[in-house]
């Protein structure tokens, strides 16, 4: 036999020092005890004959999806949603249990629809809970940033992956500050989505179906999504480089669509005015992807993280569509104006889907610019998105990071590595104030609550002890 | 009083997170009660109207407004210094990337460098999920930690398997791969002989033995104790068997084990009887061969001559005890002096026979190779008691060993009236020196054996005597 090239010494230190005194090289694990009680769980799993090949399939199913933009149009349309009808960020929850950001999203979406004249007085209507009813988008192949309240009036992006036919679906991004997403109902609020409802979305619908018709084929938003993570941009808290593509490829069929010039000047400045717009578009991409991972029996791989701003819930690929959750957290970041800790309410949104699919947080080092919310640095950032190569399966071939050699995103969480190294997925994110109507008031960095993954664990390794049984 | 002061400083230029930055630097400061330093956009002015600041109305986007609100209009050159300061280190630069973090888990590690093997000794609860990593990387793996359940051995057996990789242990002390000690290994000559060993100082024994008798060894594959069990049927032993077959070096493939489960018995000698390398069977237990007659076979067997096995030294005046007290850091070193007591002088005739490498002694502290303070602790009490007549020990050396044991026992033999015999296992080119090991015992006053097997018979007859 021959003499081994390298070994991977995981455990006492002084077996890696006498390979070390053989002239052999040593690759040391900074082996640490897994999360509290998971022992028998993880060795479950790691027998599982299922886990490996279920993992590879969900993970490949994953990295498969291109992404593109078919269409523009009502959510009643598109998801048959009706007047009451409430979808929401996060696991399902309800109006008792609801934070203010997402009270005020929803007070603000009732009088949208008309439900009430005054947002003030929707809040006896949820209290009543009899004419409407509370739903999460992600039970609807949909996404929606922050308190992700979507409503029938609202106008949705429809992205569709071409080899299946499969869609997801996201409202149109309203900007920062005053916004509803953040919980924000003002007049301000309620007339910039009344415009958004009746000038944007049919001029983008008309843009997106005439470059749809034209030679040039839908927009390519995981290609975009590509370039983009080559910008500077980790199409979470940054989307810069991915709005001013889209707007591109947008706008000359924006510009010939016949509506009028002045409504079409005005979207464009809002579009371009508007950095995060392209968030829009890059969380229902990455639905579609782990959308594409769902169900694949035996696997450990998360396919959404979502907070309601109460709670933040996992899914994962083997456990169907059963949520676990544990208490949101408090960002730590930067903060508005004079806001401060006090102001911030728990973390919520729909958006942590982008680090689910290897973007955001977990993308951290091609967008160095995004540490600084933390006070943190650029070596900071190519730290972080290294740490999370320790819990993902494996990285994506299309999403690269150039500082780190064109190293493929870390993509795929993996439960039982969550739980075997306590790293927690990083996410950046959007804070709300807690006050119902506030809006924004900071940004920052944020994990999920651990004791969802060991919950997750639990479950993977019944359903991996039922096989065994069976 | 509250002052307000708000400037602005067209053309100046730094993104938002970073003003954000700056802004929370500077409300830190005394006499600040708020600050904003920010662009001037359309939503940044609407945030500073808000907080009850004048922005002037010239303000447009390209100009970065400072606004601060004061408890004494004093403390306004101090603010305005500390906004420069902190505008200054949000720039500052870290001196390059940091050095990158080790891997934390046995997949990451082969991710990063994909060659070799894992040698894993991490708690028995967690060893198969670190050693299944490297089985699913494709790779052999040694597992030096106990404890690991008999289902969780065999999973990871069964999927190493399947893929036609080796999976040494669990429990597993020592492995030679290709001339690379593993765990408790011993420095060997590459030579003709390849060992399969479900004993870890059992293996030590041969290596040693063989060594010195000019005979070198290519590779000694450990398989831990229960591998030949009726549960886990030799998987790991027919793996590690196929590769000492394939390899051209071996002339001559050593089996060490405890008498395997019967129908397993048959399954490996059939197996065995199946390659194109013979395979010569050193079973240990009652009736059995020693380990030390187990090497002389294999040495005639190889056609090589059968050397005296070196004694040095010799031991103190016999005193007036009764009883043989052999404490040992070998688990098969320890069984083996058992038996051969046993059968010279009963089994239950009050001898003792300690493995400080038991489970019993190992929760929870390092292994005795490795940790000596526990057997010293036990010789001094065996030293003290008026009914030992003889003490046998053992001592161990290669990679992984303490480097120095003899002197460690040195002090402890010395101030021991009974006679001290002592089974060194090492060759001369282990990192402690089997010579000068052996020097430092001679001189404290033992007799010093290389044959375990010899140095039980050595005690066995100075407890004859003390009859």
């Amino acid at each position: 036999m021959t003499t081994p090239a390298n070994v991977v010494n995981v455990g006492a230190d002084l077996f890696a020092d006498a390979i070390a005194d053989q002239a052999v090289a040593v690759t040391r694990v900074d082996w640490r005890p897994p999360m509290d009680g998971t022992d028998a769980d993880l060795a479950t799993l790691a027998a599982d004959p299922l886990r490996r090949t279920a993992n590879e399939r969900a993970l490949a199913a994953m990295l498969e999806v291109t992404a593109t933009l078919v269409d523009v149009a009502p959510a009643s349309e598109l998801l048959g949603l009706e007047p009451g009808q409430f979808l929401h960020a996060g696991p399902p929850i309800a109006w008792e249990r609801a934070s203010g950001p997402l009270r005020g999203a929803l007070m603000g979406g009732a009088a949208l629809e008309g439900l009430v004249d005054d947002p003030e007085d929707a809040a006896a209507l949820f209290e009543s809970g009899t004419s409407v009813s509370l739903e999460p988008c992600h039970h609807r192949s949909t996404v929606g940033p922050m308190a992700g309240v979507v409503t029938p009036s609202m106008w949705m992006f429809v992205l569709e992956d071409a080899a299946t036919g499969r869609r997801t679906f996201c409202s149109l991004n309203e900007g920062l500050g005053k916004v509803l997403r953040y919980g924000a109902y003002g007049p301000e609020v309620l007339t910039r989505l009344r415009w958004m409802r009746d000038v944007l979305g049919p001029l983008l619908q008309k843009a997106v179906q005439a470059v749809q018709d034209s030679g040039q084929g839908p927009v390519d938003v995981t290609g975009i999504l590509t370039q983009m993570l080559q910008m500077g941009d980790e199409a979470h808290n940054r989307n810069r480089a991915g709005t001013l593509m889209l707007l591109r490829d947008l706008s000359p069929a924006m510009v010939t669509s016949g509506m009028d010039s002045a409504d079409v000047a005005e979207s464009l400045r809002f579009i371009g005015g508007n950095d995060h717009f392209f968030l829009n578009l890059a969380m229902p991409a990455c639905k579609l992807a782990l959308d594409a991972a769902r169900g694949t029996e035996g696997s450990t791989m998360v396919v959404a993280m979502a907070r309601n701003g109460t709670d933040f819930g996992i899914q994962t690929a083997g456990t169907g569509d059963a949520w676990f959750t544990g208490p949101a957290q408090l960002a730590d970041g930067l903060f508005l104006g004079d806001y401060g800790p006090d102001d911030a309410n728990p973390d919520i949104g729909d958006s942590a889907i982008t680090e689910t699919a290897g973007i955001g947080g977990f993308a951290m080092a091609t967008a160095p610019a995004i540490v600084r919310l933390v006070g943190g640095s650029v070596p900071d950032a190519l730290a972080t998105t290294r740490r999370m190569h320790e819990i993902t399966l494996g990285e994506n071939p299309r999403w690269t990071v150039p500082v780190l050699e064109f190293q493929g995103v870390p993509s795929g969480i993996d439960v039982t590595r969550v739980c075997r190294t306590g790293i927690l997925p990083q996410i950046n994110t959007g804070m709300a104030g807690k006050q119902a109507g506030v809006g924004q008031v900071g940004a920052g960095l944020v994990t999920p609550p651990a004791e969802i993954f060991p919950k997750a664990l639990a479950r993977l390794a019944e359903l991996a002890r039922e096989r065994a049984a069976r | 009083m509250t002052t307000n002061h708000v400037e602005l400083r067209p053309g100046a230029y730094a993104d938002s997170v970073t003003l954000l930055q700056v802004s929370r630097a500077v409300q830190g400061l005394d006499g600040v009660l708020a600050a904003q330093v920010a662009m001037a956009t359309a939503l940044n002015v609407e945030v500073l109207t808000e907080m009850g600041f004048a922005v002037p109305t010239e303000a447009g986007a390209n100009d970065m407004v400072v606004a601060l609100r004061l408890d004494d209009a004093g403390a306004l050159d101090v603010a305005l210094a500390g906004v420069d300061a902190a505008l200054r280190d949000a720039n500052r630069r870290d001196d390059g990337p940091a050095e990158v973090a080790p891997p934390r888990t046995t997949a990451s590690a082969f991710r990063r460098v994909p060659a070799g093997l894992a040698l894993v000794s991490v708690p028995g609860a967690n060893a198969l999920v670190e050693a299944m990593d490297a089985v699913e990387a494709g790779h052999d793996v040694m597992v030096f930690s106990d404890n690991v359940p008999l289902d969780q051995e065999i999973a990871l057996k069964r999927a190493a398997a399947e893929r036609g990789l080796l999976v040494m242990g669990p429990d597993c002390g020592t492995a030679v791969v290709g001339g690379l000690g593993l765990g408790f290994a011993n420095t060997v000559s590459p030579g003709p002989v390849g060992i399969v060993a479900a004993s870890g100082t059992g293996c030590q024994q041969l290596l040693t033995l063989l060594d010195h008798a000019g005979v070198g060894v290519s590779s000694a594959l450990g398989v831990g104790g229960r591998d030949l069990s009726a549960e886990v049927r030799g998987l790991s032993t027919r793996e590690a068997l196929r590769r000492l077959d394939e390899d051209a070096a071996v002339e001559l493939i050593v089996l060490v084990s405890k008498p395997p489960a019967d129908d397993v018995a048959a399954e490996i000698r059939e197996y065995a009887g199946s390659l194109g390398t013979p395979v010569e069977l050193v079973l240990l237990g009652p009736g059995e061969p020693d380990l030390t007659a187990g090497t002389e076979a294999v040495l005639r067997r190889l056609g090589r001559v059968v050397p005296d096995w070196p004694v040095s030294g010799s031991t103190a005046e016999r005193g007036g005890g009764r009883f043989l007290r052999g404490l040992f850091v070998g688990g098969t070193l320890a069984g083996e002096a058992k038996l051969i007591a046993a059968e010279a002088l009963g089994a239950d005739a009050g001898h003792t026979f300690v493995d400080f490498g038991d489970d019993a002694y190992t929760t929870g502290r390092a292994h005795p190779m490795i940790d000596p303070s526990l057997r010293l602790d036990h010789l001094a009490r065996a030293a003290a008691d008026p009914e030992t007549a003889v003490i046998l020990l053992d001592v161990v050396l290669g990679h992984g060993a303490e480097p120095d044991p003899a002197a460690l026992l040195a002090p402890a033999i010395a101030a021991i009236s009974q006679p001290v015999v002592v089974a060194v296992v090492g060759t001369d080119a282990d990192p402690q020196g089997l010579a000068r090991q052996i020097i430092t015992l001679v001189d404290a006053g033992a007799e010093v054996h290389l044959s375990n097997a010899q140095a039980t018979r050595r005690a066995i007859e100075l407890i004859g005597d003390a009859r």
